[in-house]
């Protein structure tokens, strides 16, 4: 048995290495970005900017701006571009967090019944989980491609060309509706081996007395379900269903994955799919855009991910158990 | 209590007047993932009389749990029936039984209330909910919880769980309660307190109980009739002091009592005991000359100047009402313990005769005891 002493000394040089690449590539970052949204026309490293020269202002970031304001937050807010991919980032999120907490759990309890073969559907469960995101996106993109896909082949055969709409000049082309159904499929689907594994743990870890008791008790199946495991299993659905939360806002490379070179959308209409991430990102990729609007836009996603997460917690101080 | 019948609960006997429990060539095997076969209970013949409490006692892995869980339905035998009162329930599910199980570690559902935890197996059968919480509250009132009806499980004491526990298995009305090691998650003056709940509990309802035990005190205290086991098979069954002062064999004679019996090698001549030390003494067995044990129980050693066992103190305990003599047979390496009356005054190293009243003398090999 090992003792624990009060060295804290010990834990600080355990921390440390780990602490200094958080302080490097998490904090300074976070800090940073902090400051720079509300540096209004904030340049780095002396570029050139929009509004004149105003010369020698140097912030502990380094780089220049006229002054302190909140004249990115209007800049972002008034961007009908941002309210599109917060549109669709919030369509992203309501559609498929549910989904996914809920097809997670279902496949989850099913595998948690069967003795046989369990180990081989875990292992296919999990597959998804260890492949690159980049080529499970291509692999969509062919199965649901409009003209070869084999899912569209499939719906053509009887008569149901839904991947495919058609705009008002006559041109066929991707709608919406149908690129949101591949972006949500892909994402339920990429996310569900980690929540399988989480929830397939979490039920294994309840007392297997509950069941019988339920059963000598003579507990229909449902209610068994809804009483006993959905309740005793709340503290990993509340974890699964915070951090879908949270990776559903983030959303980004699961579009590119799937619209490739488009970007966020199929050619000729790329913002089509562009999520906030893919706001952010663009507003700092372009060349001579103060990259104050994109830390400005990574604040407002900050305190929407922290409003609903706190929300969330609140909730579920009635609805999670012990 | 309430009478009123429900959809999918048994017809059941009165409350009041229970059901005997018959085990029938009773036998249940595992098989672990080697392919190893571990009989855990093994052929057991037993009938368990209608509403009376009944421990099941023997040392750990003998078997208690799984005929319980066999009881219960939770577990399927290999072989064998299992009767309540004339009705084979052999393959009747464990939810048709008519049961109450109580767990070991009660399995009261955390993020319930006690009320919902009681009403939980009515709800199932579709009671409706004013009689529910009616019966609820009644069973409640039985095993004295009444006013702990709002709380969750983890603001309760471990007998108090307990408490929660028999009320939820008695809520249904079962024929048979079974409760698994009762008191074993309990500290010691909790258990005593606790013993004596289940014993009236069961008093007030009537209903026939068997509880699993390893303790061989806690069995005897409040059992009607004790069942003890070992590897599987049964031993002896009875009323508890009858078991204790005429087992059937050594295994039963070494497991019951505190402190334990005495067991001394000896040889059997011509209808008496022969210790090796010389001593010899009348044991009334007609049995041909043999190597034999010997058990002799503490409380039947009495200090006598005629006493023909000749022993050494060891070790005096003071235990209050009587003093505990820890002795070497004089001339043998074997340890015996006598229990006398607090008066003897005795020290370390002085010299005792013991009389024996009354002895036990087994097989040496089988361990069946010759009477």
């Amino acid at each position: 048995m090992i003792e624990y002493k009060k060295d804290g000394w010990r834990a600080a040089l355990a921390l440390a290495p780990m602490m200094l690449f958080m302080l490097v590539f998490t904090f300074w970052p976070i800090i940073n970005s902090f400051i720079w949204a509300f540096l209004d026309d904030f340049s780095y490293g002396g570029r050139s900017i929009s509004h004149g020269e105003l010369g020698g202002y140097r912030w502990i970031t380094g780089g220049t701006f006229i002054k302190v304001g909140i004249a990115n937050f209007k800049t972002v807010l008034t961007d009908p571009l941002f309210w599109h991919a917060l549109r669709n980032t919030a369509i992203i999120v309501v559609v498929s967090v549910p989904l996914t907490v809920i097809i997670g759990l279902g496949i989850a309890v099913a595998l948690n019944s069967i003795k046989k073969l369990r180990g081989f559907f875990q292992t296919i469960f999990f597959l998804p989980y260890v492949t690159n995101t980049i080529a499970l996106g291509m692999v969509f993109a062919t199965l649901f491609h409009q003209n070869y896909g084999l899912v569209n082949k499939l719906f053509n055969m009887v008569g149901f060309a839904w991947i495919n709409g058609t705009t008002a000049t006559g041109v066929t082309e991707v709608t919406f509706a149908s690129a949101l159904v591949v972006l949500t499929v892909y994402t339920v689907w990429n996310g569900l081996a980690f929540k399988i594994i989480v929830f397939l743990s979490g039920l294994q870890s309840i007392d297997k007395q509950y069941y019988q008791a339920a059963q000598v008790d003579a507990t229909p199946r449902w209610r068994v379900f809804t009483k006993i495991t959905v309740p005793l299993l709340s503290p990993m659905i509340l974890y699964i269903t915070i951090t879908s939360f949270i990776g559903a806002f983030k959303a980004y490379s699961s579009v590119i994955a799937i619209f490739g070179t488009g970007r966020y959308g199929p050619a000729g209409n790329s913002n089509l799919m562009i999520t906030v991430v893919g706001y952010i990102y663009d507003k700092m990729d372009v060349g001579g855009t103060p990259y104050g609007v994109a830390a400005a836009a990574s604040l407002i996603l900050f305190f929407i991910i922290l409003i609903i997460t706190l929300l969330q917690l609140q909730i579920s101080k009635k609805r999670v158990h012990y | 209590m309430n009478k009123e019948t429900t959809k999918d609960v048994p017809d059941r006997n009165d409350f009041h007047s229970g059901v005997a429990v018959k085990l029938q060539n009773l036998t249940k095997e595992f098989v672990d993932k080697k392919g190893k076969v571990t009989v855990a209970v093994n052929n057991f013949n037993v009938t368990i009389p209608a509403g009376k409490l009944v421990g099941l006692l023997g040392p750990s892995g003998c078997g208690k749990s799984t005929t319980l869980y066999l009881i219960s339905g939770l577990y399927k035998p290999n072989a064998g029936a299992i009767f309540f009162g004339d009705e084979d329930v052999t393959n009747t599910p464990p939810e048709k039984r008519g049961i109450g199980l109580v767990f070991q570690n009660y399995a009261l559902y955390p993020h319930m209330t006690v009320r919902q935890n009681i009403m939980f197996p009515l709800e199932n059968v579709r009671v409706p909910k004013k009689e529910a919480m009616v019966r609820a509250q009644k069973m409640a009132e039985l095993v004295h919880i009444g006013d702990l009806m709002d709380r969750k499980p983890n603001q309760l004491s471990g007998g108090q769980q307990q408490r929660v526990a028999i009320a939820r298995a008695l809520v249904k009305e079962p024929r048979v309660l079974l409760l698994d090691e009762p008191l074993s998650n309990l500290d010691a003056r909790l258990r005593l307190q606790t013993r004596e709940e289940i014993r009236r509990i069961q008093k007030e309802t009537g209903i026939t109980t068997i509880f699993v035990t390893h303790d061989q005190e806690e069995a005897m205290s409040i059992s009607d009739e004790i069942i003890v086991m070992n590897e599987g098979l049964k031993q002896q069954i009875g009323h508890p002091q009858d078991v204790y002062e005429d087992p059937v064999n050594m295994f039963v004679a070494k497991f019951l009592g505190n402190p334990p019996i005495n067991i001394v090698p000896g040889k059997l001549k011509a209808g008496k005991c022969l210790l090796d030390n010389g001593a010899l003494i009348d044991s009334g067995i007609n049995q041909p000359d043999q190597d034999v044990f010997i058990g002799l129980r503490p409380e039947y050693l009495k200090l006598s100047d005629n006493g023909k066992i000749e022993a050494t103190v060891d070790m005096v305990e003071h235990i209050g009402r009587d003093t505990m003599l820890i002795c070497f047979l004089n001339g043998m390496d074997v340890k015996i313990r006598a229990i006398i009356p607090s008066e003897y005054r005795l020290v370390p190293g002085e010299q005792v005769k013991f009389e024996c009243a009354k002895l036990f003398v087994f097989n040496k090999s089988t361990g069946e005891r010759y009477k």
